[in-house]
């Protein structure tokens, strides 16, 4: 999550406080991630550093003093608006590694690892969807945060039928028949381009 | 739990010999009032037999299957269609409503076949279409609705008159997300207001909505989750965790 350029945002509507930027950040995220206090001025004074935002120098008290974004904090904020995440490389996500290293350890039943995890993953989905149920129409924060977790969730329980039904397809070789497969390199190549 | 649905060690077994399909294994499944279960288990796991059979649609080739504490199998074949048009209503994924019926003619038809007047079941389908938010719709044809007012419509049907067991196949499939979880919504205040219902499912985001998901798996009932616990924040983990 990128607070920096979150704080960017909330400036660029207006000069404001430290202290009213976290209420915003709070109230603007559906209140899901708290901000403390020490994380909002460490992160304005990085900004300010880099030329991002400018302060009131005139305030006494570091608390009360207002911050602006700056030219370049706005060509920033607008760079950060249009540039989608990182896709290029797959992270790095333990279910999926304990998942590839399960494939042919002894004694596991995969299909059993899958469940564990698909059960964990529903109940985790029933717990977002009981919250949107529950939010009031007027609460779009909260039901945006909601769907992102959701969709989010769906999508690690999809991988996981899709596993199943891979497995079941065409079932795990056993240690000793291991498959004579590409290079690796040449398969980061091809998948990831 | 005293249950409005109940299936008691059902199986389901089609052709024989080497043709033999099992698409249940025993299952237990008890639904109570005011609860909403989802069955989820990829194609061919047995979700739509299990639905069928819960509707008494269908016979099990073993077990039982209760409805409001009657075994259906003590029951005539006319009482049993009776139990089906008074106290279970059918939501489907391509909502079958008849097209040469309007909104209001297609949620009374079940009454109707039942007996009651036509007035009579036009209050009762004018009721049952306003709480769904249809006012206004009750004389439209459902090629005059959008796909989430069909599917609104189609649950009016469920529902209709005493109607207080609901089974659902894959009711939010042909709908986009925003119509989706406007019919889940409606499921669920269904079952709030006293509704036990159970709904097939391949989608985790639809059986979500459930205050418990079963899981199918060739045939049998592998898993489940337990019911959610009171949710208050997104931070909070889930109940498993």
């Amino acid at each position: 999550m990128s607070v920096p350029h979150a704080l960017l945002a909330l400036l660029s509507e207006g000069p404001t406080f430290g202290l009213r930027l976290r209420q915003e950040f709070e109230a603007r995220t559906g209140e899901v991630w708290p901000l403390n206090v020490g994380q909002v001025y460490t992160t304005l004074q990085r900004l300010e550093r880099d030329g991002l935002v400018e302060s009131d120098e005139e305030g006494a008290d570091g608390s009360q003093k207002r911050y602006r974004i700056t030219a370049a904090g706005a060509t920033e904020l607008a760079t950060w608006l249009h540039t989608p995440p990182d896709t290029a490389l797959p992270p790095r996500d333990e279910l999926i590694i304990k998942v590839l290293v399960s494939l042919r350890l002894p004694g596991v039943d995969l299909h059993e690892v899958l469940q564990v995890h698909r059960r964990h993953f529903v109940e985790a989905m029933q717990h977002c969807t009981q919250i949107k149920a529950r939010a009031t129409d007027d609460d779009l924060e909260l039901a945006l945060v909601a769907d992102a977790e959701l969709f989010r969730l769906d999508a690690v329980v999809r991988w996981l039928d899709a596993a199943d039904s891979r497995l079941k397809r065409r079932p795990v070789r056993k240690p000793d028949e291991v498959a004579v497969s590409s290079p690796r390199s040449a398969r980061k190549a091809t998948v990831w381009g | 739990m005293t249950g409005v649905i109940e299936l008691r060690g059902v199986s389901k077994v089609y052709g024989s010999g080497a043709a033999e399909v099992h698409a249940l294994r025993d299952i237990d499944l008890t639904v109570g009032t005011g609860e909403l279960v989802a069955v989820m288990g990829p194609s061919g796991s047995g979700k739509s037999t299990l639905l069928t059979i819960a509707g008494s649609l269908e016979d099990p080739s073993d077990g039982e299957v209760l409805i409001d504490g009657l075994l259906l199998s003590a029951m005539s074949r006319n009482d049993r269609a009776r139990l089906r048009r008074r106290s279970i209503g059918y939501v489907f994924q391509d909502f079958n409503l008849l097209a040469g019926l309007t909104a209001a003619e297609n949620v009374t038809l079940p009454l109707e076949l039942d007996g009651i007047g036509s007035k009579a079941a036009r209050v009762l389908g004018l009721q049952a279409l306003v709480a769904l938010g249809l006012d206004g719709h009750a004389d439209r044809f459902p090629d005059e609705l959008s796909g989430g007012e069909r599917q609104r419509v189609a649950i009016a049907r469920a529902l209709v008159g005493d109607r207080h067991v609901l089974l659902a196949d894959e009711p939010t499939g042909a709908l986009d997300s925003a119509n989706g979880e406007a019919v889940m919504r409606l499921l669920r205040s269904a079952a709030e207001g006293g509704v036990a219902g159970i709904i097939v499912t391949h989608d985790a985001q639809l059986a979500s909505w459930a205050d418990r998901v079963v899981f199918l798996r060739d045939g049998r009932i592998v898993d489940q989750t337990a019911r959610p616990a009171s949710a208050e924040s997104l931070l909070v983990p889930g109940p498993s965790s």
